[in-house]
């Protein structure tokens, strides 16, 4: 497809609550291209999420333009464009792995749920767990299978608020690895929410870092890291000097009043 | 995986280990109520026992055993129940299964029409302001008229339009559990967290979609408390129901009919009835919410 997956031109979002007015975002501008893996990072606060449930459609922007796919965010859900990943698994308890991949196939009408729910599970290794309610699969598993579910209707966008947030160190790692793979085979473009360093620079071809009160764009970040990397690059001086440059604009957006 | 001996923790059986404290409990209630019987029916009996020539022996044989007491002993329930229950044919007005059943008939289709009735304005009430605001303060106030003062006109005035029997029993029935139904399906199916609405927000999903893949599942748990509260209350309808007629059927019939005739025993036999029945109601209702979760996958 020609032009950025996403657009967004001086988008603002301001929250109008009991005492003063919350700029959750302000002027924000970014292009996403096709196939990009690009993360927004930034302290709690810095409007990342909010971002994320802009191009969603989830929340609506107060002033400015964005696209997604070249139509309104609006257009984009109603199309289901996207694929959105939450910080929790948000499955359904009473539902199967297989039927809380199914869900979105359900609703949507599509056939041959059966394939599509095998091919996914086995793209986020979680074959021979289909019959497994979601509290017998520890957390990663259970974010494993809601990755699956945001990928069973095959949309070329996924969009995933902070989803190993909840994870241990060990767990987000071999998560971590996993979605750079999966990225890799399906070649979707990924927008991915993260408030961890090492995390947002092993997997991005982009890092947006956020900065809040308002939440605005500080740094954006070329990785240009190889595309057959492993957990190791951590140790090299790009990834170390990438990393650095993050650190550098979260320490120049952080205001130390809090 | 090699054989590990089996280390699986035994799953707490929750009924074990009652059963001691509750025949303590029915022992000490059964004593306290052997021992009050004696100065309750002291006015009954007290005559008859000095007549007697007194003596414990006969402070027990007579106020127990009184035809018409103030309060019958348990024994005497017993037999009363024994009696009605085993020695009638069950199709006989003296049978209390054949009263059971009137009452049972009637109980069991309010519960079904007022669990509808709760199910039905709970998911109005959910999906829009507008009859959430409206509908609520009636639905609150209509709890607030004692079902002692609307039961007869209910039954009067349908029965002067030509229904009587089980439709006008039941009505009140309905009118009494599609409360708690309502009330707590209106918590069940905004039960639902926020990321598992904006998920069917993502998909594209429409409003009954969302109602029957994620509010209604979600309302289980809520639904089945509720309907435990209904079953009983739909019971206790049904027994209001039976006495501003004089109804000559039905558990209130047969309590009516025992305070029209100092049948004190009688009363007594038909409240355990009663009892009985809520108790095996709720029971059910109690089987089928486990049937129901287990089939649902949740987390035994």
């Amino acid at each position: 497809m020609a032009g950025p997956v996403i657009s967004a031109r001086e988008l603002s979002l301001v929250f109008q609550t009991a005492d003063a007015p919350v700029y959750a975002l302000s002027k924000v501008n970014l292009e996403v291209e096709d196939g990009g893996f690009v993360s927004f990072i930034g302290p709690s606060g810095c409007g990342k999420t909010t971002l994320l449930r802009v191009i969603a459609d989830l929340e609506q922007a107060t002033s400015g333009s964005i696209t997604v796919n070249g139509m309104t965010p609006r257009e984009a859900r109603l199309k289901r464009a996207y694929g959105y990943v939450f910080q929790a698994p948000a499955l359904y308890p009473w539902r199967t792995v297989e039927r809380n991949v199914g869900l979105p196939l359900e609703i949507m009408g599509l056939d041959h749920a059966a394939e599509r729910i095998a091919k996914n599970l086995e793209l986020v290794n979680l074959n021979g767990f289909e019959k497994k309610y979601p509290w017998q699969l520890s957390g990663g598993m259970q974010q494993r299978v809601s990755i699956a579910r945001a990928l069973a209707f095959d949309p070329k966008l996924l969009l995933m608020d902070e989803p190993f947030g909840a994870l241990d160190e060990i767990v987000r790692d071999k998560l971590n690895q996993q979605l750079l793979e999966l990225w890799d085979r399906t070649g979707k473009t990924v927008v991915f929410v993260t408030h961890s360093i090492p995390e947002a620079v092993f997997l991005s071809t982009r890092i947006v870092v956020m900065s809040p009160r308002p939440g605005r764009i500080i740094d954006v970040i070329e990785t240009n890291l190889p595309k057959n990397r492993t957990l190791d690059i951590r140790e090299t001086p790009e990834f170390l000097s990438l990393a650095h440059r993050v650190r550098e604009g979260l320490k120049a957006g952080h205001s130390y009043e809090d | 995986m090699s054989a590990a001996p089996a280390i699986a923790a035994k799953p707490v059986d929750r009924e074990k280990g009652n059963a001691f404290p509750v025949t303590v409990v029915c022992l000490c209630i059964l004593l306290a109520w052997y021992i009050a019987a004696i100065p309750m029916n002291w006015v009954i009996a007290g005559p008859k026992i000095e007549a007697a020539g007194g003596g414990l022996a006969n402070v027990l044989a007579f106020s127990w055993n009184e035809a018409r007491p103030v309060i019958p002993a348990p024994h005497q329930i017993a037999r009363e129940l024994w009696k009605s229950i085993f020695t009638v044919a069950p199709w006989m007005p003296k049978s209390l299964i054949y009263h059971g059943w009137v009452t049972l008939s009637s109980t069991l289709l309010g519960f079904v029409l007022g669990s509808l009735l709760g199910i039905a304005l709970a998911i109005a009430i959910v999906h829009s302001k507008f009859l959430s605001k409206s509908l609520m303060p009636w639905i609150i106030a209509s709890q607030t008229i004692p079902i002692l003062a609307i039961a007869p006109m209910v039954i009067v005035v349908l029965g002067s339009v030509g229904f009587t029997g089980l439709v006008p029993k039941s009505l009140i029935s309905m009118y009494l559990c599609f409360f708690p139904v309502t009330i707590g399906m209106v918590k069940g199916l905004t039960s639902p967290e926020a990321m598992q609405l904006d998920l069917m927000r993502t998909y594209h999903a429409s409003t009954s979609q969302v109602l029957w893949k994620l509010r209604f599942p979600a309302s289980v748990p809520f639904l089945f408390a509720s309907l435990k509260v209904a079953v009983a209350i739909a019971l206790t309808g049904a027994i209001v129901g039976e006495l501003p007629t004089g109804a000559i059927a039905g558990i209130g019939a047969r309590l009516l009919q025992g305070s029209y005739y100092g049948q004190t025993v009688q009363i007594w036999a038909a409240l355990f009835m009663g009892s009985f029945l809520a108790a095996a109601l709720v029971w059910l209702v109690g089987v089928l919410e486990r049937v129901t979760l287990k089939r649902m996958g949740v987390r035994p």
